[in-house]
């Protein structure tokens, strides 16, 4: 095997980068252990606030500058033109709500919003209640948790070579699993997934449930272990068994992680943008709101659209921040 | 949450009492690991296709599926050698710089975030002041805030700097031509991390006990003391959760990293992103660059489980 360059090439690009990374870590590390130091000294009524302002300052200003100012910049920003010189007013929500196009992208991220969470939960909770019955679940916990591990272009790859479609003819071998899965199911002719509108965006939606469906199993089966043994046993001797059980006994004391579960696998589905960029970059009608935004604004150049689109998400987000915020609020009411 | 994962309930089946194993036998336990081990085959089919092919010599590779394999294996590392080093990608070095650029990337990424939310959370949590349940929640509700939303305007405080009329306040972060253009993504991994890290780490260090911080107290430890001498210690566990979190986000994200980055500073996702419009004739290459980024991610995950799980669940279950 010819190679067209060695481990010497290699180190010579590395070396600086990790210098660069090691200084400013080292850097970064010693200021805060100089600053602590330095600040161990104050005496009297500066201490406080010294002490609030050199723990908390770092953070607060991080928030301010990198997520706080640029959200409401973004706001604005959405009723400007493509160079955010001109005031246009609400053209661009106009342009959102009524351009085919993006009529596309919301409905299919109003789909994937839906169906997405639903389907990885319920399959996460089926999992969950049979992995509590049995003896030795770990190896079966850790394949099905795996996929967690893996960044959405590596299971986007996955994917895409599953899907992967070749025309059906005599000499032509497919290579996609789907494909000649369903050709030994006797499909003769299975259309090119990835084209094949409107369920391409169902085939998308699958990399995310393969994705999530190990998270909401681990984080439910938790939950279901933490259902006390007496109060299923007290159940069972006045008469409840099987379904009937879970849905009256289980189900209700599980109710708030299976909510938690659901609003956290909306907001990661709101916020998708590397599966749908990896897979299709957004053609053949599967685009969704965070991957148009990043289209409009980066490949079009059109700041406005994107920072409209943008602000759309956020308003799909905010619902389910509230309903978060009075849920923790209620919690630590109760402690 | 540590009752959560302290316990590891795999003794659930033996010790309980006789009515909770007559409710247990609803399914019986053949069938139900019968149904567990086919999904989880399920689950792991797609990976498993993907880590055959990537040792699978080209010809082979495209011309029949990697099923075939067991029939008539012949196994090459000529993928490995050509994505890493080679011109594989139509690049003089190979993937080997962008799997550099993507530690670069994800070790600051991870430790700035950490060390900054781990002070945040200790001042949130144990130096009271009027309004720290209001900034505790302001942060809890920011975690939610779409990386999409700061994008636009962050980019171009990076690359013009901050203004207030005509007068310069804050200079660009441009770093053009240098390693340090890795500052920008190291930035705002840093800014988009905070809310969830805060939000977690506070949860773990407002649970210990308060009697130890009394006592610090008492002795005449200021906070800086207590923090480094008897918070960080205790509060490791939950750290090194956040810790591996976190690295495996960063390593695993494209979007910052395409929004805030250079062609120097490109991580594996987002090369191997470009790449797979070239899907069709260099499957061997691909799959092989996929598993090359998966690797770490891997290893990490299945070294530290535990800890990735308590992290887990320290967000999402109740406790």
């Amino acid at each position: 095997m010819r190679t067209s360059t060695d481990w010497n090439t290699v180190l010579q690009d590395a070396l600086p980068k990790f210098g660069v990374a090691a200084t400013a870590i080292i850097v970064f590390f010693g200021i805060l252990l100089l600053v602590f130091l330095a600040a161990g000294y104050a005496t009297g009524k500066i201490v406080r606030p010294l002490t609030i302002a050199i723990l908390l300052g770092p953070a607060f200003v991080l928030l301010i500058i990198g997520l706080v100012i640029p959200a409401i910049r973004t706001v604005g920003l959405s009723f400007f033109d493509s160079n955010s010189i001109n005031f246009v007013g609400t053209a661009n929500y106009k342009y959102a709500f009524t351009d085919p196009d993006i009529h596309r992208v919301l409905i299919n991220t109003a789909v994937w919003i839906i169906v997405t969470p639903i389907l990885a939960t319920a399959l996460g909770l089926f999992l969950a209640l049979l992995i509590d019955k049995m003896k030795h679940e770990s190896i079966a916990k850790s394949l099905i948790f795996l996929p967690m591990a893996i960044s959405f272009v590596g299971a986007s790859i996955i994917w895409k070579f599953v899907y992967t479609w070749r025309e059906n003819v005599p000499g032509v071998n497919q290579i996609g699993l789907l494909s000649q899965v369903v050709i030994w199911l006797g499909w003769k002719n299975p259309p090119n997934w990835i084209l094949w509108e409107p369920w391409n965006t169902f085939l998308l939606m699958v990399i995310m449930i393969w994705v999530q469906t190990g998270f909401a199993m681990v984080v439910l089966s938790a939950a279901i272990k933490n259902v006390p043994g007496d109060v299923l046993e007290a159940a069972s001797l006045d008469g409840a068994t099987g379904f009937s059980l879970f849905r009256k006994i289980t189900l209700p004391m599980v109710r708030g992680t299976v909510i938690v579960v659901l609003t956290t696998i909306m907001i990661a589905v709101l916020k998708i943008f590397d599966i749908v960029a990896t897979m299709t970059g957004g053609n053949y009608s599967t685009s969704v709101l965070s991957n148009e935004m990043y289209t409009q604004t980066f490949v079009q150049g059109d700041a406005g659209h994107g920072a409209a689109l943008a602000t759309i998400l956020f308003a799909c987000v905010i619902p389910l921040v509230v309903y978060n915020v009075v849920q923790l609020r209620k919690e630590r009411a109760n402690r | 949450m540590s009752a959560v994962t302290a316990d590891p309930v795999t003794a659930a089946g033996e010790n309980r009492e006789p009515p909770v194993k007559a409710v247990r036998k609803m399914f019986s336990t053949p069938w139900v690991s019968g149904i567990v081990v086919v999904i989880a085959i399920m689950w792991t089919i797609p990976t498993f296709g993907l880590f055959v092919t990537s040792f699978r010599p080209a010809a082979d590779a495209i011309n029949s599926g990697w099923w075939t394999f067991f029939q008539n294996p012949s196994v090459t590392l000529s993928n490995y050698s050509n994505v890493l080093l080679g011109g594989g990608y139509n690049t003089a070095g190979g993937l080997s710089s962008y799997f550099v650029n993507s530690l670069v990337i994800a070790i600051p990424g991870a430790l700035f975030p950490l060390a900054i939310a781990t002070m945040a959370a200790y001042a949130l949590a144990w130096v009271p002041f009027k309004g720290a349940d209001w900034i505790f929640f302001a942060i809890f509700a920011l975690q939610v805030v779409p990386i999409q939303m700061a994008l636009i305007p962050l980019l171009r405080l990076f690359s013009t700097g901050f203004h207030i009329g005509n007068i310069q306040v804050a200079p660009a972060l441009l770093f053009s031509q240098s390693s340090w253009e890795f500052a920008r993504i190291w930035i705002a991994h840093t800014m988009f991390a905070l809310p969830l890290a805060i939000f977690l780490l506070h949860n773990f260090m407002s649970q210990l006990p308060r009697d130890l911080m009394e006592a610090a107290t008492m002795d005449g430890a200021n906070h800086f003391t207590t923090f480094r001498k008897i918070v960080l210690p205790l509060a490791l566990p939950a750290i090194a959760s956040f810790a591996i979190f976190q690295f495996l986000w960063v390593w695993n994200d494209l979007l910052v990293a395409l929004t805030f980055g250079t062609s120097n500073t490109q991580p594996l996702n987002a090369r191997l992103e470009q790449q797979v419009g070239n899907f069709g004739s260099h499957v061997e290459l691909l799959t092989a660059g996929a598993f090359i980024s998966m690797l770490i991610p891997l290893i990490v995950f299945l070294s530290l489980q535990r800890y990735f799980v308590r992290g887990l669940l320290a967000g999402s279950v109740k406790g």
